[in-house]
């Protein structure tokens, strides 16, 4: 009895999980498909000739935007959260708590009203509808998930290690590389995954501040939903998907049975 | 409040690691300086000066005296109630819908503690999903030419699309709720289960032996366990639903609309007079927010300085 229950608990989880899915590959499958047949009249690959063949070049073309764009931020939110990080989690010290607040109100603060109030700033300075300028509206709340990763990561981390290579004769740089880098990098995967991730699902500040200029796949997808092609729509969410799943399968042995909890 | 300390706690643990004393102002703050200026300058930076943008008299080539005209504008439109009272009613049913489906995930989850690298394996997948992704499979599914009126015409429960109940674009942001809801149990489930996890059952044991029902040990021994995390879950969640853009743009209906396709359709209107007005809307949603953060923070401490057991 209890495991019949367990049963269909797990198959409707996974149905759930599933079902938008299969709905999605099942329409960029499609070539002709009327209502109301449960399934496609004719099967083919029109949708996904569309992707990479006839707007192949745009949609490539966003695909690395995109990509540069969340790899970008994902090294500057590790570079500067690491040292943040390494002194949240390693030192007692005055003000921790008001930090803590100031770092948590970017991941809580939809960054729709911080990316309209940059954008004016962003014009006069020259950074709006620049790559420079999308990197940095997302920095405002990829940093801070990441300094919370690291807080973490260096609040488990045992610096004695460092003394003895320095003990050693090790120099600074020697130490960094050799003994907290190594002993921390699971941790610093994690941070880049959230801050990647993060990145990659932007929509609304891209544009914002991109302008429709900095085309990453989100805004591209949005163009394409108005025109109504569904099987398109279709293959261009799963174009979209799949990145932010391999990245997640990258970095899921750095993850160990942790989770990502709290990606938005 | 954040969901990643607890998760990360344990990437790199040693018995030996504790906090220390601190090197010294100087070097302390070299190394969170950085991080704290960017979040200062562009998050605070971003604010300030949207807050400058809506109080601004125009003309816009130079701020001349600041005004309330764009906030009373806001707030003295009619559109502006229609639009916060759906917003606020989408978030709350999303949050507590996902909420309560969420325990009974996690309590039932829990027992199944040797298959937990699978679900948690599964459960990844919604988080990794962007909510735009997410928005166009729902208008696939629910819409009236959707799978599931293809279903219902199939099983002969419905006769043709016109029959097929409005479940996108619709007055009761079904669509929405739906699209919020699959996105945020993951989240919310794994946020009890890590408490359940490594909470005993001795506890359970204890309420048993005193024969406390089902019902009574989950409302005074589980509830109260997994309550903190849970409140800080739903918090995330309300705030997250409450000014996000992409899930309603596309399956919420023309008016009234939710807040954040308001905010944004009046910035990024033709006129240009609009856009203080759009900006402003920002603003309060970013003020709503932060009231709610604040105040249930208040709340919680002062329910726990009375004693109550959340």
């Amino acid at each position: 009895m209890r495991s019949l229950k367990r049963n269909i608990i797990s198959t409707a989880v996974i149905t759930t999980v599933a079902l938008p899915f299969a709905v999605l590959i099942t329409w960029s499958f499609s070539n002709r498909w009327f209502y109301p047949e449960l399934w496609p009249r004719q099967w083919g690959l029109r949708a996904w000739d569309y992707v990479f063949g006839t707007a192949g070049y745009q949609i490539i073309a966003a695909l690395v935007q995109s990509m540069l764009v969340a790899l970008a931020t994902a090294l500057i939110s590790v570079a500067i959260g690491v040292p943040a990080g390494r002194a949240l989690g390693l030192y007692d010290f005055r003000g921790k708590d008001l930090i803590s607040v100031i770092l948590t109100l970017p991941v809580i603060v939809p960054p729709l009203c911080v990316a309209m109030g940059l954008h004016f700033w962003f014009i006069k300075m020259g950074l709006a509808s620049t790559f420079a300028g999308v990197v940095l509206v997302h920095l405002t709340f990829c940093l801070p998930y990441s300094v919370f990763v690291l807080w973490g990561v260096f609040s488990n981390y045992n610096p004695d290690y460092e003394a003895q290579a320095r003990s050693l004769g090790a120099t600074a740089w020697k130490v960094i590389a050799r003994v907290m880098l190594p002993l921390t990098f699971p941790g610093i995967m994690v941070a880049a995954l959230f801050s990647f991730l993060l990145s990659w699902s932007q929509y609304l500040s891209t544009l914002i501040i991109g302008g429709g200029r900095v085309t990453t796949l989100p805004v591209l997808l949005f163009a394409l939903m108005g025109s109504g092609d569904r099987p398109v729509a279709a293959a261009v969410s799963i174009v979209f998907v799949v990145p932010a799943f391999v990245a997640l399968l990258f970095s899921a042995r750095y993850l160990g049975g942790r989770s990502i909890a709290g990606i938005r | 409040m954040l969901p990643v300390n607890t998760y990360t706690k344990s990437l790199t643990t040693d018995t030996d690691a504790r906090t220390r004393e601190s090197p010294g102002f100087m070097s302390t703050s070299l190394l969170v300086g950085p991080a704290l200026a960017v979040v200062v300058v562009l998050f605070g930076g971003g604010l300030a000066l949207g807050l400058i943008q809506s109080l601004a008299q125009l003309p816009a080539a130079g701020i001349n005296a600041l005004t309330f005209e764009h906030f009373a504008n806001v707030l003295s439109d009619p559109d502006f109630l229609n639009s916060l009272m759906l917003t606020l009613y989408i978030s709350a049913t999303s949050t507590a819908i996902a909420a309560a489906l969420s325990i009974i995930l996690a309590l039932v989850l829990v027992s199944l503690l040797e298959k937990y690298r699978l679900v948690h394996f599964i459960f990844q997948i919604p988080l990794t999903v962007p909510h735009l992704v997410i928005a166009v499979a729902v208008v696939f599914m629910l819409s009236p030419t959707g799978f599931f009126s293809r279903l219902a015409i199939k099983f002969g429960l419905i006769a043709s699309s016109a029959a097929f109940p409005l479940l996108i674009n619709d007055r009761w942001g079904v669509g929405i709720i739906m699209a919020y809801v699959w996105k945020e149990i993951p989240f919310i489930t794994l946020m009890i289960l890590a408490v359940l996890r490594h909470t005993g059952v001795e506890l359970l044991e204890v309420g048993r032996t005193l024969k406390a029902g089902p019902w009574q040990r989950f409302r005074y021994i589980t509830l109260p366990t997994i309550s903190p995390s849970l409140g800080a879950a739903c918090l995330i969640v309300f705030a997250y639903t409450f000014g996000a853009f992409e899930i309603p743009f596309i399956l919420g209906q023309t008016y009234p609309m939710m807040l954040p396709v308001w905010a944004y359709k009046n910035y990024s209107d033709v006129d240009l007079l609009a856009r203080p007005e759009g900006i402003a809307t920002g603003i309060i949603i970013a003020g709503v927010i932060i009231v709610a953060i604040v105040l249930s923070q208040t709340l919680i401490q002062a329910a726990r300085r009375r004693g109550v057991g959340l």
